[in-house]
């Protein structure tokens, strides 16, 4: 088993390299020359050309790639072109917000969506089961800023009670921002719940079906016992996959309910640097994506193939 | 009066079909059992066997329910009591065995746990109590490491020994009645007489009342006391055991009976044929380059002949039949075909190669493609192997059909609408359109019920009386073999145990040991049998001890 684990851990690397190398390759191939897109309108050959000295463009690209990917090991993501600032500095506090939001999301979403999802199984066909399945469609068939300002409107504008705008600043410490973060992440638990309520819904009722189900309800063994103890830890694979799915998506996909709530996020951050043609950064926030999404992924597998019996305990 | 535990009055269970429709799979059926005694309960699938033996625990499967009468457990009607009642009865004073433990234990969970359950959760024992419990019976049913073997998973340990945890499991709380479901069924012939003698013993020291559930009267004689014959959910015939197997008043029951013993052909060919159809020369094989599955075998098989391929799963017995079909190219040795030798792997072989070497499968179900009807199946070869289309193809159909016995009606169907007999006779009439020099049946009869594989052998052996086909028969039952095949090859984990005319080989005494015990585990039909298996038991048995943890 543990060479099951080395070898997807190799995979996951492998990944990211071919990410990085594809991030890279595509930033080159963009239309228009940084140096000219720095410069604007008073580009002259000669400033352009000095401008592409100072920024090290007339090395061939891939002595270019290696260093970019060196300095990005060591926690050197280059200077944003706009600000003349290190993009590190700029991207730790972004990063840092993105990753409290999704948190606070996940914690509220996860075992939402989880036990929903046990509940509905175990009462299946019920009413129950019905109210759910149909409103977490609906709230996944909404638009995510269509929520976000269903929940501004009713929630901050009628009653008042949270702010709807989220714009926490550096200064803040985490019982500050909290009460901010309510909406936001109340919106992303909106849109993700249904998905894995559904799969959890779906995943435990696969098996039970099963011979060792009937048998368990042969043996007396109430109910949701039947579908919390043996049910669950044999669907655990399917459902450990789309609650990281979900997470990744947290993480990467908000870009729309940072907007709504003026939320200072990396998707807020990415958006802006591609309009200014700000090539590190939108290099940089590339690769924490994709860093972030194969890594969850990856935990994923991993966890999936430890939650196997069969692998875990060989014979 | 007082001994009476278990009543059904005019039970009715009725099933839901996808149309809404309900049609009743048991009506209508009486049935007493008294403390202590055994009752079988034998038919055919759909016969209602295994519903009725879940409706003396009040339970139903999915898309069924009990519709009408009354089931009387000690006294009380179990229709009229609510859920709960019914969830703290289960387990505690009615418990049950099913055929498939592997299916049957939860895959993620240790033994010890899914065993202790049941007096824990019921709180009959504390949890300590229910392990010693669970130590004390997996001793009693012989189970090796009785103290270790619960804190392995389900997939840690071998179906008969799966299948008697699963015994234990059902006698911890000490129930008043086990109902029993096939419980040998999915074993080798072997593994079958070991549990079937630690189930008889368990049921006989603790004075349980016991439904038994088979399709096998051979079995079922060894266990029950009284036998009821069920055939589309009602009552046939119901009699003491000794009556049922050497007396029954009904025709079915008659051919039931017969089924088993049914001698399609004594066959007599001890010569080898000088000119092989299929002569299969030491091949060695195996899956990961690792593990030999196939060792050194040697089999040849002649023009009409059969060869029936015998051994317990994991014998090679289909290895051998996925290396003569190229499926699996040998490592070591080859395959000769009329002579000359044949390329390893399929997709080197001529396409006339190919056509003269067919296959038919066990499950019928899976071979043949939902959304063909009979007549495409069938005409596929013809098209593909003679260029045959249209009329001329359409004509041959029929014949083919014909020549399987089934009416020309039959042509425009799907699979979905024939009988599982019909749907091997399907198969064997592609196999037979090719216009093959060989068939390799595997284990073509055992999903079917008794009386139907019957009609399958008879049809095959008249099918090579009139077109001198050859079969490499394989088969891990016993039963057959000496009804259709001249000669028979005994495998063992890979090796070639004994190869010689049936005659010889099923004629006492055997020369081999493992053959001996592979014979000497066929039940018959007699009530006696097991006992005297078990007394002849000693060395003969002692095989098992070999390669099995």
């Amino acid at each position: 088993m543990l060479n099951l684990l080395l070898r997807r851990l190799a995979l996951g690397v492998m990944t990211l390299w071919v990410v990085s190398v594809i991030i890279f390759a595509g930033t080159e191939i963009l239309p228009g020359d940084v140096a000219t897109a720095i410069l604007g309108q008073t580009a002259t050959p000669e400033n352009t050309a000095a401008i592409r000295a100072q920024l090290g463009l007339n090395e061939p690209p891939h002595e270019r790639y290696i260093s970019w990917l060196g300095g990005f090991l060591q926690g050197d993501l280059g200077m944003s072109l706009t600000s003349r600032r290190p993009v590190a500095d700029q991207i730790g506090f972004r990063l840092e917000n993105t990753l409290l939001l999704a948190a606070v999301a996940a914690m509220i979403a996860v075992p939402l969506a989880i036990c929903l999802g046990l509940v509905a199984a175990i009462r299946q066909g019920t009413v129950f089961d019905r109210g759910i399945s149909v409103s977490t469609l609906l709230a996944i068939s909404l638009p995510e800023f269509f929520i976000g300002y269903i929940l501004i409107f009713f929630v901050a504008v009628h009653l008042g009670w949270l702010p709807s705008m989220s714009n926490v600043n550096a200064r803040m410490d985490l019982w500050d921002k909290l009460p901010l973060l309510i909406l936001p992440a109340l919106t992303l638990t909106l849109v993700s719940v249904a998905h894995m309520m559904r799969m959890t819904r779906a995943a435990v009722i696969s098996v039970m079906n099963s011979p060792y189900i009937e048998m368990a309800e042969l043996k007396g063994i109430r109910n949701w016992r039947i579908v919390v103890q043996h049910a669950l830890p044999n669907v655990l694979s399917p459902i450990i996959n789309i609650v990281i799915l979900n997470l990744a998506y947290l993480v990467v996909g908000v870009v729309v309910v940072e907007v709504v709530f003026t939320y200072p996020g990396m998707g807020q951050y990415m958006v802006d640097s591609v309009s200014k043609r700000d090539v590190p950064v939108v290099q940089a926030c590339g690769l924490i994506f994709a860093t972030v999404y194969v890594g969850l992924n990856m935990t994923a597998d991993i966890l999936s193939i430890l939650a196997n019996p069969r692998l875990r305990h060989p014979k | 009066m007082s001994d009476l535990l278990l009543e059904m009055k005019k039970l009715r269970v009725e099933a839901r079909g996808a149309d809404g429709a309900t049609n009743a799979i048991v009506n209508n059926l009486d049935l007493r059992l008294e403390r202590g005694e055994v009752l079988g309960l034998i038919g055919e699938s759909g016969a209602g066997k295994s519903t009725i033996g879940l409706a003396a625990m009040a339970y139903a499967r999915t898309g069924c329910r009990i519709a009408g009468g009354q089931v009387i457990f000690d006294g009380t009607d179990l229709m009229q009591e609510d859920e709960e009642t019914l969830r703290e009865m289960r387990g505690v004073r009615a418990a049950y065995i099913a055929q498939s433990a592997a299916a049957s234990f939860n895959p993620a969970k240790r033994l010890n746990q899914q065993v202790c359950e049941v007096a824990i959760r019921h709180g009959v024992m504390s949890e300590e109590d229910a392990v010693a419990r669970a130590i004390e019976l997996y001793g009693k049913l012989h189970l090796p490491e009785p103290r270790t073997i619960g804190r392995r998973y389900p997939h840690q340990v071998s179906g008969g020994q799966l299948q008697r945890v699963m015994s234990a499991m059902a006698m911890t709380c000490g129930p008043d009645l086990l109902v029993l479901d096939e419980p040998t069924t999915a074993l080798d012939v072997t593994t079958q007489i070991e549990v079937l003698a630690t189930v008889r013993e368990l049921i006989r020291q603790n004075n349980n009342a016991a439904l038994y559930i088979t399709h096998d009267l051979a079995v079922v004689a060894q266990i029950a006391d009284r036998i009821m014959v069920l055939r589309y959910g009602e009552l046939v015939e119901e009699g003491p055991t000794t009556k049922i197997l050497n007396d029954p008043d009904e025709a079915y029951t008659r051919e039931l009976v017969s089924a088993r013993k049914a001698v399609v052909k004594p066959r007599v060919q001890i010569v080898l044929p000088e000119h092989p159809v299929i002569a299969i020369r030491d091949v060695t094989a195996s899956y990961d380059g690792k593990v030999d599955v196939l060792k050194k075998v040697d089999v040849v098989i002649g023009k009409g002949e059969t060869v029936a391929i015998v051994g317990e799963s994991g014998s090679g017995k289909s290895t051998l039949a996925r290396v003569v079909t190229g499926l699996l190219p040998p490592h070591e040795g080859h395959v000769e075909f009329n002579g000359k030798p044949l390329s390893r792997a399929l997709k080197q072989r001529s396409k006339d190669d190919l056509r003269r070497i067919q296959m038919i499968y066990q499950m019928p179900d899976v071979a043949m493609n939902p959304r063909q009807s009979v007549a495409e199946i069938i005409g596929r070869p013809l098209t593909f192997y003679f260029g045959l289309t249209g009329q001329k193809r359409d004509q041959r159909v029929l014949e083919l059909l014909g020549q399987i016995d089934m009416d020309p009606v039959f042509a425009e169907r799907l699979p979905g609408q024939l009988s599982g007999g019909q749907k091997q006779r399907v198969c064997i009439a592609r196999a037979l359109a090719a216009e093959p020099d060989i068939i390799i049946c595997d284990e073509v009869t055992s999903a079917l019920d008794q009386v139907v594989a019957a009609g399958i052998l008879k049809l095959l052996d008249r099918l090579q009386k009139e077109t001198d086909i050859a079969y490499m028969f394989i088969t891990h039952d016993l039963g057959i073999v000496k009804n259709i095949a001249e000669r028979t090859v005994v495998m063992y984990q890979g090796d070639v145990v004994e190869q010689g005319s049936t005659l010889d080989i099923f004629t006492p005494p055997q020369k081999q040991d493992y053959t001996r015990k592979l014979i000497a585990s066929v039940p018959e039909m007699r009530t006696d049998w097991l006992d005297e298996v078990l007394r002849e038991r000693g060395d003969l048995f002692e095989i098992d001890a070999r390669g099995r943890t």
